[in-house]
């Protein structure tokens, strides 16, 4: 059945579909009606949702569900995943799967409530402490927020690992149709490593991240290196659009990408080719959607260049890579990103 | 021939890192004879702390989830709402539960949560070498108070049976010491019952045990057991602060 929802309530569906267990939240604009729709339909499913005393217990209450084997995620915007983050690094630190949402607004501090994507770095190169990873997911339409969250659990479960959703206030506020039966089946997998009391299980089960011997601290840090290398060669994705026979290409993600989508089609119209890369992992990475010869690459972001730094590291600097960027809650228009493609386009007739 | 003294299946057989005349080894056994006696050591997790008890989870043979600092409480929620049928209990340091952890505290009181939170007051902070705890008591010379706690500068100890008091949702609240066999014996007795208040009624209990830490306080185990009856007793009071099994 197709249903007109916003975004923040596509992922709080998706994630009931994915079978989720537990919701712990605290309010916070842009990502509100995620918890509302989540507090009105979850009971409903058997699931538990409960409002948290601050977005630090939250994380923590994830934390105890995901020990014991359920899947169990949370959601907040910028200031209130910042807050997230010791729970973040102790869930990725206990190999916990579990499924956080950042709704991005303007910042730093507290910033706006206006849509942004400035919490990129935070998202992808850590936040924490320690040396960790997140899965990192950027869905790009309302339809796709349902269907990635099923995929974030999967991911979750699979790799046993954190999966951050990282969107912005537009697509969290946006309604689009979101077409419920066309969802994925979600997937089951084993874990013979949940706290659910011992039951006659021979050995204790232990959900823990104290090494005190910096020996043995080196060695499981550095096979959880070893996943994330595998994660790294498994997960990256993109999207290509009109990028076949593209000289340049425009590179952005979530709301950003559908605006450039629409500057590369009147590019497109003006003679330039010209196409978009949008990264649907941020991490993993999609490096290799850079390497196809293209001659020039823009970034476009909603911050003051974060993504941009991957985009380079992705190409190596052998292409030269631009980057256009509004911040603040401001978002770059159809106009800005169009001059910034022909500017490009001239330099090379040159 | 009988046996008169027997280790608790569900204490480990390993040896504990404490210190001698530290109350942790103690309240770890009173615990698992209490776990024992239930016969819920195969439904039974502990959250541990971030403190000295912090590798309890080897000491404890039941399934275990070490915890951030403070956060235990938020960690228990997790599970036991999951998973309403186990036997789900938080342990805690008073630096832990009373200073970084008293909003997990308070609103996991609030909100009636079916746990058992063994709350251990040393009035000082062990594993980092004996700061001052939110517990400290008013002229107690620590680490980080060395000419004695100011109440005027430093702020007054905590007294968290008492605060928890004046929360709805809490259903049973003892304070009791680690200090003579008496009140050792009353302590399991307090333990028990806390335990069953959450198997028969889903109901929050909060159990304090004064314990000491001759370590930081810089006192034979003799001495430091003597501070528990004189000078603890006297600022924190046992007893019996909530009862309202049954109703």
């Amino acid at each position: 059945m197709k249903e007109l929802m916003k975004g923040n309530e596509a992922i709080a569906a998706g994630a009931i579909h994915a079978g989720v267990k537990c919701f712990f939240g605290y309010p916070i604009t842009p990502q509100t009606e995620l918890a509302a729709y989540m507090a009105k339909h979850l009971p409903k499913s058997g699931g538990v949702f409960l409002q948290a005393e601050s977005e630090v217990s939250a994380i923590n209450m994830v934390y105890g569900a995901s020990s014991a084997g359920f899947r169990a995620m949370t959601s907040s915007s910028s200031p209130g995943v910042s807050l997230k983050q010791e729970g973040i690094s102790f869930l990725a630190a206990a190999d916990l799967p579990c499924v956080i949402v950042n709704v991005m607004r303007g910042g730093p501090g507290l910033g706006g409530i206006q849509p942004s994507q400035a919490d990129y770095f935070q998202a992808v190169k850590g936040g924490g402490h320690g040396d960790y990873r997140l899965i990192v997911l950027a869905p790009g339409n309302v339809a796709e927020m349902a269907e990635m969250t099923v995929k974030a659990f999967d991911l979750a479960d699979k790799w046993r690992i954190p999966v951050m959703i990282l969107t912005d206030g537009v697509l969290g506020q946006m309604m689009e149709t979101v077409d419920m039966d066309s969802l994925p089946e979600r997937k089951y997998y084993d874990k013979e490593w949940a706290v659910t009391g011992r039951s006659g299980r021979a050995h204790k089960n232990i959900v823990k991240t104290l090494h005190l011997d910096a020996e043995e601290l080196e060695k499981i840090v550095l096979e959880r290196e070893e996943k994330y290398r595998r994660i790294e060669c498994e997960e990256a994705d993109a999207e290509e659009y009109r990028a076949d026979d593209a000289d340049i290409i425009v590179t952005a993600y979530g709301i950003t990408s559908r605006i450039a989508k629409a500057a590369v089609d009147r590019a497109r119209e003006s003679g330039v080719r010209v196409g978009v890369v949008r990264p649907k992992t941020l991490y993993p990475f999609p490096s290799e959607f850079y390497n196809k010869g293209y001659k020039k690459i823009l970034c476009v972001e909603m911050s003051t260049g974060q993504m941009v730094e991957d985009v380079k590291l992705a190409v190596k600097c052998g292409v030269p890579v631009e980057f256009y960027g509004r911040t603040g809650g401001m978002i770059p228009g159809e106009d800005e990103i169009y001059e910034r493609i022909m500017m490009m386009a001239k330099e090379d007739a040159k | 021939m009988n046996t008169i003294y027997e280790k608790p299946r569900s204490l480990s057989d390993v040896n504990f890192h404490y210190c001698p005349g530290c109350g942790h080894g103690v309240v770890h056994r009173l615990i698992c004879e209490v776990i024992d006696e239930l016969n819920i050591n195969d439904k039974t997790i502990a959250v541990v702390p971030v403190g000295c008890a912090v590798m309890s989870y080897d000491y404890f043979e039941c399934d275990a989830v070490e915890s951030a600092h403070g956060r235990a409480p938020a960690v228990a929620t997790g599970i036991k709402r999951c998973m309403p049928d186990k036997v789900v209990f938080s342990y805690q340091g008073d630096g832990d539960l009373a200073a970084i952890g008293t909003a997990e505290t308070i609103h996991a009181a609030a909100r009636g949560e079916a746990i058992t939170v063994i709350f251990v007051n040393n009035t000082i902070y062990g594993m980092t070498g004996g700061q001052m705890a939110p517990t400290s008591l008013p002229g107690q010379v620590t680490q980080t108070t060395p000419c004695g706690r100011d109440p005027y500068t430093q702020g007054y100890p905590l007294k968290m049976c008492e605060i928890l008091s004046q929360v709805q949702g809490v259903s049973y609240i003892e304070r009791c010491a680690i200090d003579t066999v008496p009140h050792i014996n009353a302590a399991k007795k307090a333990i028990k019952k806390a335990f069953l208040n959450q198997i028969e009624n889903g109901g929050y209990s909060f159990i304090e045990l004064l314990c000491s830490c001759p370590t930081n306080w810089k006192m034979t185990p003799k001495q430091a057991k003597e501070r528990i009856g004189s000078e603890m007793c006297e600022y924190y009071p046992l007893g019996v602060f909530v009862d309202k099994i049954g109703e």
